[in-house]
């Protein structure tokens, strides 16, 4: 470690791909992130559900949005997160970078569900119906959910982890270069259907006095993601290493 | 090169017409598709009419995707898709064969037919034209997206399944911007978003051949290896 400063950017890169030197420093990381996540998600709440004013507009109902936008904002920061690790797997063929994409679509899955049902909860009092066609975002997210369970049955499917790794990478590219698509086009879609009044999510300017709990709770969830995700990467580390000395075993017993 | 094309399109068309079963079976599924709506919305004549752009469409997507699985499976199964990979035609250029021969043996059915079935569902005659045109210039990237999900499942049992279920999301804007273009004709907004949706539906169709077989390719060598 002494000569890690002489190191050049890449082979940094590839000092990192070692996945015992990723076990050792996650191992470090993950109590600190946990417990800093709750302490701001805990702080966020408490600014979101008895620090801040209700909405002039909306009431008490606009405290769902603290926890409805950060897991809209995770549910597509996590897509990113897949499909950037997907190009690196296909294009450097570093080894964490199919454990972390992976890891990445449950925890997207969680975020983009949890959007859609706060999104639904906060439909049911301001649109009046839980389920609003006319709203693109939602309509959006839930086709991003299907990318997501796509993705997920994918790897579930292949058993081979290689090969399940650059069929998956595939996949989450193609996505991600038809995602834009998908949402322009349910946009457009949208606007020839000329939904019945909506009321827009964001309003005019938000108020300071709701612009810090939404901070609060966007940065708590980002970091609880990041959490989560060194955690399913350390544990599907250790279920390929389970497999690996599994089959090892089961070809010595094989061949005794 | 090109005569090698030639002859994987030749021989996957000559395979479609001696065996049957594909186009035909599409054909007549979408046929029953349409048959049971009626049975499902009712008799009621302009109900009907109204749906009749939309759902001739989803039972079209339906009908290609039932076909997707036939489109590596059967020359995985045979191992003449492990020729094609060590042979003179870039795998890219294998993916674009399959897919075009997969447009022209189902694909081109279902759009001849889609008129056809307009009928049972009472579809407005001056939508007919659009409509059929609309489904012209889309049905090729239902083909050349659903060959990389029929190339991300070859050699899983019951791809054909996992298949349908990575490839709908991405038929979506096909889906909207068909049905944009075919109600434009028959009255149901202005003409500008009509040509809107035409011009739409032809750049979506142009996206899916230069990423298609890039993606084709590159799952069937994940696959092959």
């Amino acid at each position: 470690m002494a000569g890690m400063s002489s190191l050049s950017a890449a082979q940094r890169f590839h000092a990192y791909a070692n996945p015992a030197r990723f076990m050792a420093l996650s191992s470090r990381l993950v109590a600190p992130l946990g417990m800093l996540s709750a302490l701001v998600i805990a702080a966020g709440l408490w600014f979101a559900l008895v620090a801040s004013p209700p909405d002039y507009q909306q009431g008490e109902t606009v405290r769902i949005m603290y926890v409805h936008v950060p897991s809209a904002w995770l549910a597509m920061f996590g897509y990113s997160v897949m499909a950037v690790a997907s190009a690196v797997a296909l294009i450097f063929r570093h080894p964490l970078a199919d454990v972390a994409a992976k890891s990445a679509a449950p925890i997207g899955a969680a975020f983009t569900f949890l959007a859609l049902v706060t999104g639904s909860l906060w439909g049911r009092p301001m649109w009046g119906t839980w389920w609003e066609w006319g709203d693109a975002r939602l309509v959006s997210m839930l086709i991003l959910l299907f990318l997501y369970l796509g993705y997920m049955a994918l790897w579930a499917t292949i058993e081979e982890p290689v090969r399940a790794a650059r069929a998956a990478a595939v996949l989450a590219l193609v996505g991600s270069i038809n995602l834009p698509v998908i949402r322009y086009s349910v946009d457009w879609w949208n606007t020839l259907h000329q939904p019945a009044s909506v009321f827009r999510m964001d309003g005019p300017t938000i108020a300071s006095s709701m612009l810090l709990p939404l901070g609060l709770m966007a940065l708590g969830f980002t970091v609880l993601f990041v959490t989560l995700l060194l955690v399913r990467m350390r544990a599907e580390i250790m279920r390929r290493r389970v497999r690996n000395l599994r089959l090892a075993r089961a070809a010595s017993g094989a061949g005794a | 090169m090109s005569r090698a094309f030639l002859a994987l399109l030749l021989r996957d068309l000559r395979l479609a017409a001696r065996l049957g079963g594909g186009g035909g079976m599409a054909v007549f599924f979408f046929l029953v598709v349409i048959a049971i709506v009626p049975l499902g919305v009712g008799p009621d004549r302009p109900l009907l009419a109204s749906l009749a752009p939309g759902m001739l469409w989803v039972a079209l997507l339906l009908a290609a995707l039932l076909t997707l699985d036939r489109l590596f499976q059967a020359d995985y199964e045979d191992g003449s898709l492990d020729l094609l990979s060590t042979g003179p035609l870039p795998l890219e250029l294998v993916a674009v064969a399959k897919a075009l021969a997969h447009w022209i043996v189902t694909g081109l059915p279902l759009v001849v037919s889609a008129p056809l079935l307009g009928v049972l569902l009472n579809l407005p005659s001056a939508a007919a034209l659009p409509l059929t045109l609309a489904m012209l210039i889309g049905t090729p990237a239902l083909s050349f997206l659903g060959s990389v999900g029929a190339a991300l499942t070859v050699g899983i049992r019951r791809g054909g399944l996992l298949a349908s279920l990575l490839v709908l999301p991405f038929y979506i804007p096909v889906l909207i911007f068909g049905v944009g273009a075919a109600a434009a004709a028959s009255g149901g907004f202005e003409g500008e978003a009509g040509r809107q949706a035409f011009l739409l539906l032809g750049a979506v169709t142009l996206a899916s051949f230069a990423v298609g077989p890039l993606a084709a390719a590159a799952a069937l060598r994940a696959n092959l290896r």
